[in-house]
């Protein structure tokens, strides 16, 4: 049979001559092994200080975006949280008063979004899922905490800061 | 003896046994340090620049730990166990010639605690009490993983011995005196009558026999059976914790401290160095034995990157393989090294 690769080779097992036999040369091998990478430059990212290049898809922390004017994009409409697979959003919504216009884009919004980042699993499915763009994975990677009740990001965490600021 | 050379004496003592815990405390450092490079990785950095008290959290921490003790162990065992460890490894130091004697004046000070003339067999009986501490610790443990490193702790020291002894044995018929002193003495300078003078050059594979004991002797790696993480948990000091655990740590510190100086007294030369008559002919003889100390240091400390530049570099035997090459190799091949040294006296000498 044709072979799949032209690498096959035929090993034979001589037995070691009395120089290989006493190791002393291999071991000589492998210390200049690894004095070679004693001089390598360390290939360590110490993190908090510097970081690592992102690739252009990754996705972190949620942000609630605004439209050109300022107002909040979300709508409560929920498709979000129907299509989290670890059920990690909830959201309460709630109608826009008079005199609201310049917060909300759309006559309902959420009056109440949490994201437990305990939960997600950062698929990105709440960005599809979104009729209107209001929801971007497009942050950082989520800080650590001390207790459960702080990783549940309500908006004042998830909403972009106004323009004007 | 008077009564200032006791305080000599005794100061010298004290900066010795410092020296020791010094640099067994930065050992513990350099390892991590020397690891991480080996690694291309960079190693303990936060603990001040460059990671430099590191040691000190660590001692912090291993002092601040809880003390557990087991209920089935012997009580007073497992305290004797690190004990004995901490202790037979501080005094191996006593026999070492670290320098020449100084001259202040009309007093000569040696820089050695005491020349006795048994000096390599004071070490050896040393080096071989120090297996009590790990039998002691893993018996009194009462617990399996302990129990088996310290068995393969014994067997192991008590085979290396064995070859160690016997590599010596040809050094001695080369030097003719057991007194680590004379020793360092005779390997003076670095060419004398148209040879090297250091005993490396003499005993090639003697000294390639004893530096394999040494590293089976300290439970260093390719020899690190007795506390094998993958197969024995921590062997001997499993059950160790707080600053018991941080004697045994220690005590193999300081144990690979003493061996490298002892290697570096019986093969290097010691604190000889080239042209050492002529560096003490410009600037004094005083200034030349501090410069003999310091390469003293220097050797030692080369021979402790050299444990762990192995360490990092060849992967643990297996336990019949180092029985294997602790009896059927190193003994025969040491026997061998002391007929030939024989021979080699008797016809060209």
């Amino acid at each position: 049979m044709e072979p799949l690769s032209n690498k096959r080779k035929v090993l034979d097992f001589k037995p070691l001559t009395l120089l290989e036999r006493s190791y002393l040369p291999e071991i000589a091998k492998g210390l200049s092994i690894t004095m070679k990478h004693f001089f390598k430059k360390p290939v360590t990212i110490s993190y908090p200080e510097q970081k690592r290049e992102f690739s252009e898809n990754f996705r972190g922390q949620h942000s609630l975006k605004r439209d050109e004017e300022g107002k909040e994009r979300c709508t409560a409409c929920g498709l979000c949280a129907l299509s989290c697979p670890a059920e990690a959003i909830t959201m309460t919504a709630a109608e826009r008063q008079p005199g609201e216009e310049n917060l909300y884009r759309e006559e309902k919004y959420a009056a109440v979004y949490e994201i437990n980042m305990l939960r997600c699993i950062f698929c990105g499915l709440c960005e599809e899922a979104c009729p209107k763009e209001a929801i971007y994975l497009d942050g950082d990677i989520v800080p650590t905490d001390f207790l459960r009740k702080d990783f549940i990001y309500g908006k004042d965490k998830l909403v972009e800061p106004p323009l004007n600021q | 003896m008077e009564l200032l050379d006791i305080g000599i004496k005794f100061i010298l003592i004290v900066v010795i046994f410092l020296i020791s815990l010094v640099v067994a405390m930065y050992s513990t450092y350099a390892e991590r340090k020397v690891a991480a490079f080996f690694q291309d990785r960079v190693g303990p950095n936060r603990a001040g620049p460059w990671g430099i008290l590191q040691p000190l959290a660590d001692g912090g921490k291993m002092f601040m730990k809880e003390e557990i003790i087991p209920t089935r162990a012997s009580g007073l065992l497992f305290i004797v166990g690190p004990s004995l460890a901490i202790m037979t490894a501080c005094i191996g130091s006593a026999v070492i010639p670290w320098g020449q004697s100084l001259q202040f004046g009309s007093r000569t000070v040696d820089l050695q605690v005491t020349d006795i003339n048994v000096g390599i067999l004071y070490i050896f009986g040393v080096v071989s009490l120090g297996v009590y501490g790990i039998m002691i610790g893993g018996w009194a443990s009462n617990n399996k993983y302990s129990l088996l490193g310290a068995i393969r702790a014994a067997s192991q020291n008590i085979s290396y011995e064995v070859s160690m002894g016997l590599s010596i044995i040809a050094l001695i018929m080369v030097s003719g005196s057991l007194s680590l002193k004379d020793i360092a003495a005779q390997q003076h300078g670095f060419w004398a009558n148209g040879y090297f003078t250091w005993n490396f050059f003499k005993q090639p594979l003697g000294f390639i026999i004893f530096i394999v004991c040494a590293f089976a002797e300290t439970n260093r790696s390719p020899f690190d059976l007795p506390e094998c993480e993958t197969e024995l948990v921590g062997g001997y000091h499993t059950e160790y914790s707080s600053m018991k655990l941080g004697f045994y740590l220690f005590a193999e510190y300081i144990n690979m401290f003493i061996s490298s100086a002892v290697m570096a007294t019986l093969y290097f030369g010691g604190y000889n160095y080239p042209f050492m008559d002529s560096v003490a002919a410009s600037v004094g003889p005083n200034a030349a034995v501090i410069l003999g100390v310091v390469l003293m240091f220097a050797k030692v400390f080369g021979f402790i990157f050299f444990f762990m530049w192995v360490r990092w570099t060849i992967p643990r035997f297996r336990y019949d393989q180092l029985m294997n090459l602790g009896w059927r190799t190193l003994i025969p091949l040491a026997i061998f090294n002391i007929v030939l040294t024989g021979l080699f006296m008797t016809f060209f000498k």
